[in-house]
């Protein structure tokens, strides 16, 4: 019997990468066996039995699973789970929906967004929007933690041969039913899984100024951003959001434009590989963190650099 | 349709915080607090759903110090009618809070709670998922629409990639994303009636809830400072910096 559950994030018909990170998280633990949750997903079972180090992949294909509905998923993973000493799940909307209503039901205090395992029962994880660390002990008997992904380099996908196991359903709450989705079509990563994001303040003046970093982040294959006064202004959307209060990255490269900084910007992008800042005031907080400032007009600079890219 | 609403006082979002030299926690003397901005919006949408005849009554609480009064004060000059302050000076924790929520609502009866899907300061994002799993009721988290259909509710969620639509039956907990709304300053008026409304004081212990904690804060750390960056002169510099330095395009 492994020591480790992880519940593998997919979409019926492929793994989404983030389990393989939590995968490594897992394997720092013991043993871990992967459940498949979902309809129709015998294919992901599959590809997650290839997995470097599963133990056994635990496959529980039903309607109820179909669309990832928490109050069922929560009550099959809280069944399951109630055998293991750890039950994980990849810090994504899924994982956050789903396994705190898991914890409750094993009446376990959950940890949210583990960033470091020290050993069996004393984990890192960020708070206050990553502006600190908390090293934590957790004295429940079963630990049930979300990982933050970009913490955990991902496991290997191949390698393993897991036998496939067949689990039965919990059942269909009926508490809440699916209606409809709507995937962003956008040709552009998504925020906070792009590799690097470009994103502009106040200093753009306008929503239609920011058709300039659209330009900037098509080139460079990027998401793209704002500053809270950016969206506050009305320049962009509400869910272009980096900060404390919006979504927080970690890409490769972030290149704030006309952002001056504020601390609430700041916590959502600060652990961002490389940081550019462009900005025409040499004053500003921004160039406090970035690895690369650029004192100019963004209206000058931005054009430039997009062509020089 | 009565609306529960539990909100948190919280280290405002505009204030740095700091780390206690002896690394046992973040400093909370004389620093300005307010309400949770995830709280606010929860308030905001009780507000507008009873503004359009759904709701009837608006129940503000908040586990937290005496001081969480006034955290509840704004609650009630957004619109909310009375307040329960569950007073503790000890951090609860969410599962903790979940069930003290639950005793609330046990007595309360209301049909739906609203609450933020997470505080700016703990960052767990659990007690709403929580509260659902204990009462056997269905969760709509990270809200960006609500909207009264029929029986039930129809939740528009963000998710990873773009948004989901649900349907919930009644009762159900709802958890608030920015997108949702945004919340009205309470004026005036509205700030000295709120003196009058109602506001009842209990203890953990009134809730038969036991908040020993299951985990504990070995230590606090700052995050790795960055490396002092570097000016470029221009655009060009820039550009072979980020290819032959950074290696990231």
């Amino acid at each position: 019997m492994a020591t480790v559950l992880l519940i593998a994030e997919h979409d019926n018909a492929k793994l989404k990468p983030a389990t393989l990170n939590a995968m490594t998280a897992a394997q720092k633990l013991g043993d871990a066996d992967v459940l498949v949750a979902g309809q129709g997903c015998a294919a992901v079972a599959e590809e997650a039995s290839k997995i470097a180090g599963v133990k056994k992949v635990l496959l529980a294909d039903d309607a109820a699973y179909g669309h990832f509905l928490a109050e069922n998923l929560a009550a099959l993973v809280a069944k399951l789970g109630a055998n293991y000493g750890y039950v994980l799940a990849p810090s994504t909307t899924t994982g956050k929906n789903m396994l705190p209503r898991a914890a409750a039901l094993l009446d376990m205090q959950m940890l949210s967004d583990v960033s470091g395992i020290e050993n069996a029962n004393t984990f890192v994880r960020p708070f206050y929007a990553g502006n600190a660390f908390a090293t934590v002990q957790s004295k429940d008997k079963i630990k049930v933690m979300t990982i933050r992904t970009t913490a955990f380099d991902p496991a290997a996908a191949t390698g393993g041969g897991a036998a496939v196991e067949n689990v039965a359903s919990a059942g269909d709450t009926g508490l809440s039913g699916f209606v409809s989705q709507q995937l962003t079509k956008s040709e552009r990563p998504e925020l906070t899984a792009a590799r690097v994001v470009v994103s502009g303040g106040r200093g753009m003046g306008s929503g239609e100024n920011f058709k300039m970093i659209d330009a900037l982040a098509d080139k460079l294959d990027a998401a793209v951003g704002a500053s809270r006064a950016a969206v506050d202004a009305g320049f962009v959307p509400n869910d272009y959001q980096v900060g404390q209060t919006g979504k927080v990255v970690a890409p490769d490269l972030y290149i704030a434009i006309g952002i001056s900084g504020a601390i609430q910007h700041l916590a959502g992008m600060k652990d961002s590989k490389v940081i550019v800042a462009i900005n025409k005031d040499p004053d500003a907080p921004i160039f406090q963190v970035a690895d690369y400032g650029l004192v100019q007009d963004l209206f000058v600079a931005l054009p430039e650099l997009t062509k020089a890219v | 349709m009565k609306i529960l609403v539990p909100v948190k006082r919280v280290v405002d979002y505009n204030v740095k915080i700091r780390v206690k030299s002896d690394q046992s926690g973040i400093e909370l003397a004389n620093v300005k607090m307010s309400m949770n901005p995830f709280c606010g919006i929860a308030v905001e949408e009780a507000v507008r759903l009873k503004e359009k005849g759904a709701a009837t009554e608006i129940i503000a609480v908040s586990i937290g110090p005496q001081q969480a009064q006034e955290t509840l004060r704004t609650a009630l000059a957004m619109g909310a009618d009375r307040a329960i302050l569950v007073q503790t000076d000890e951090a609860v924790e969410p599962l903790a809070v979940a069930k003290m929520l639950k005793a609330i609502v046990d007595k309360e009866t209301p049909q739906l709670v609203i609450l933020g899907k997470q505080s700016i300061d703990g960052d767990n994002n659990q007690t709403g998922q929580m509260l659902a799993a204990l009462l056997g009721w269905g969760q709509g988290t990270f809200a960006s629409k609500v909207e009264k259909d029929g029986a039930g509710l129809k939740i528009t969620r963000e998710i990873d990639g773009g948004l989901e639509t649900l349907d919930l039956k009644l009762p159900c907990v709802v958890t608030t994303d920015l997108r949702l709304n945004e919340p009205r300053y309470a004026s005036l008026p509205n700030i000295m009636k709120a003196k009058q409304k109602p506001l009842a004081t209990m203890s953990p212990a009134d809730l038969g809830v036991d908040v020993t904690p299951r985990v504990v804060t070995l230590k606090v750390s700052e995050p790795p400072k960055r490396k002092a960056g570097i000016k470029v002169k221009d655009v060009t510099e820039l550009v072979d910096k980020l290819k032959n330095e950074a290696k990231v395009i």
